[in-house]
């Protein structure tokens, strides 16, 4: 039997298939020595949507991650982000598209020795000439908005996991970013807090229009705040999948789509 | 012929495991079937116990496992598909032959040269534009590594110098003394100090203080990806955390160096005093035998090697692998790396004066 599809994005809906995308992978291949991680990876991300890559440990989604946010290079294929070769990109045009993304790590990486204050006027004081008043308003006004107004002047080795990535958010999207990229938002997070920052996500999507590539392999998550889905295989070393979660969990006659979706155990 | 059987009867724990582990081994020599319908509990340790048993009774022709209960079975059931799976491990790479093994040594030593040039040159490269465009640095990164690794090493640099002083002057009045050459200790003492073990020793403290410190910090940064965070934020991690740190270092060494100069002079007067000789007589030999270049050319050096130490510091950090043992290995090369490094080119700066008639 088929399990209920959830009420998924609240309020939201997604972008309609014609909307611009704002990343393009192309016939992504990623190789370590001999060993392949994954080959001939292709994918849009649209304008407007939350866009997670998911899959099993170890099937190369956070090394796809690594390769859309420019720290790695793919062995083979091309990326565009917000209309730019990223690949190609060098010097100071590499360092502006660098600014016009956000990304999340897995763990948060806040710089421990400064307040999450301080992490969040970084990128500010680093990359505009706004006056200082402005950028302690505007860096407080980013750490209310993902709740940690209360919260500004402490460090990160003195807040919770769930407040780190909070953090992390915040300063992501510091610059206004129209793309965040996130890694692993929900591990080693509670379920209550996982919840919470996937309104989060579902909210900041809505209201301010931005575009999420999420990695995850949290399926309440993934059927929370996922428009659409592209699901990478260890086995197969590549994309196996690609669609509205909700849908593909239905429909998919995918026997590794089927069980990820069902939570059906690999044969021991 | 029905097998014997050797029964095992109430809890199979680890406990019994352990006191019945020898004298089970030695029953199950035989074709002897393993009767387990008197066991009323089973864990790990037990099943362990049963299969051993099993395996070296089956060799035999016995090993039958009878009468086990529901629960008793799973358990054991369990541990021989786990016994099962762990006896079929994936090959194991075969192991390079010398050869290989020394031509991939080889090609990793050359790599590594090859990143050390590259960090080289990037680092000269991003503190020379700090230098030349001094309001793109970071100055309350660099006033706080300076403070670090200058202001709070002083009271450890003064120590030394002192004692450093004050054992040199003890060890050659002694033989000094034979040729009533006392007052010359001061010489002595002033003039290798200055010259040679003042910016050598300061530099030492400084790989071993701060060139390890940088190393751990940018190390823990790079396992927590905060370096990633850096780079994709368009920040250059040479910029942030790099030239503050080489400049601290560089700026702070003299001042180092002075210190240690200066307290090592302290320290041979006490000797000194201690042998009749009045300060002004020091201060006179001193003065007298020691030359500006003697003091400017160990200060010079001190620049140099703070840039040294600071910079194979960050370079280990940068390029800290995987997990916390990995800072750990990345903080020991940063002070082995600094001191071979420091000693060599003390060597090379020895024969530099020598032919510059410093």
């Amino acid at each position: 039997m088929v399990p209920e599809i959830p009420p998924a994005r609240g309020d939201r809906i997604g972008p309609g298939p014609d909307a611009p995308p704002i990343v393009q992978g192309r016939g992504l291949t990623m190789r370590f020595g001999t060993n392949t991680v994954f080959r001939d990876v292709t994918f849009d991300v649209r304008q407007g949507e939350v866009f997670v890559i998911l899959g099993g440990s170890g099937c190369g989604k956070s090394t796809l991650l690594k390769l859309l946010v420019g720290l790695r290079r793919p062995t083979e294929g091309a990326i565009t982000v917000l209309g730019e070769d990223l690949i190609g990109a060098r010097g100071a045009a590499r360092r502006r598209l660098l600014q016009r993304f956000g990304v999340m790590f897995q763990l948060g990486a806040l710089f421990g020795s400064m307040t999450l204050l301080e992490n969040v006027r970084l990128p500010l004081e680093s990359f505009t000439d706004l006056p200082r008043e402005a950028v302690l308003e505007i860096a407080r006004a980013k750490l209310g908005m993902v709740g940690l107004g209360d919260a500004t002047h402490k460090l990160p080795s003195e807040i919770s996991g769930g407040m780190v990535k909070r953090a992390a958010i915040a300063r992501a999207m510091a610059l206004d970013p129209p793309l965040l990229f996130l890694d692993e938002p929900s591990a080693g997070l509670d379920p209550i807090t996982s919840a919470g920052l996937d309104q989060l996500i579902l909210t900041l999507a809505r209201d301010l229009g931005v575009t999420f590539v999420i990695v995850t392999h949290e399926l309440d998550s993934i059927l929370t705040v996922a428009d659409r889905i592209i699901m990478l295989d260890k086995a197969a070393r590549g994309m196996i999948a690609e669609g509205d979660p909700r849908v593909l969990r239905a429909t998919s006659t995918e026997p590794t789509v089927r069980a990820f979706f069902n939570r059906i155990a690999e044969a021991a | 012929m029905s097998a014997r059987s050797l029964p095992f009867s109430g809890r199979l724990d680890a406990a019994a495991a352990t006191r019945l582990w020898d004298a089970t081994m030695r029953s199950a020599a035989g074709p002897v079937s393993l009767d387990l319908s008197a066991v009323t509990y089973c864990d790990g340790a037990g099943a362990a116990l049963v299969l051993a048993a099993e395996r070296r009774a089956a060799a035999a022709g016995g090993g039958a496992v009878i009468g086990a209960s529901g629960d008793v079975a799973a358990v054991i059931a369990l541990a021989r598909k786990g016994a099962k799976a762990a006896s079929n491990p994936p090959p194991v790479p075969p192991t390079d032959s010398v050869p290989v093994a020394v031509g991939r040594g080889a090609f990793a030593t050359i790599h590594g040269m090859g990143d050390s040039i590259a960090f080289l040159g990037e680092a000269i490269s991003a503190v020379t534009t700090s230098v030349l465009r001094p309001w793109t640095l970071r100055w309350p990164d660099m006033m706080r590594h300076a403070e670090e690794a200058g202001t709070r090493a002083l009271p450890l640099i003064a120590m030394l110098g002192f004692l450093f002083g004050l054992i040199l002057a003890f060890q050659s009045a002694i033989p000094m003394r034979q040729y009533g050459a006392e007052i010359f200790v001061a010489n002595l003492v002033a003039v290798s100090v200055f010259r040679e073990l003042g910016p050598l020793l300061s530099a030492v403290i400084l790989a071993g203080r701060s060139g390890s410190a940088f190393a751990a910090e940018i190390g823990t940064m790079k396992v927590n990806e905060e370096i990633d965070a850096l780079t994709t934020m368009g920040l250059d991690p040479f910029r942030f955390l790099v030239v503050p740190r080489m400049l601290a270092a560089i700026v702070i060494m003299p001042v180092l160096i002075a210190v240690m100069n200066i307290s090592a002079v302290a320290g041979m007067s006490t000797v000194m005093t201690s042998l009749g000789f009045s300060l002004i007589a020091i201060s006179n030999q001193v003065v007298a035998w020691t030359t500006a270049g003697d003091v400017i050319g160990g200060l010079a050096k001190g620049l140099v090697f703070g840039a040294v130490v600071a910079g194979i510091g960050c370079a280990r950090g940068m390029r800290t692998g995987a997990g916390p043992r990995a800072v750990g290995d990345s903080a020991t090369s940063a002070v082995v790396g600094g001191i071979v490094s420091i000693v060599v080119l003390d060597g090379i700066f020895a024969i530099l004066f020598f032919l510059m008639g410093w």
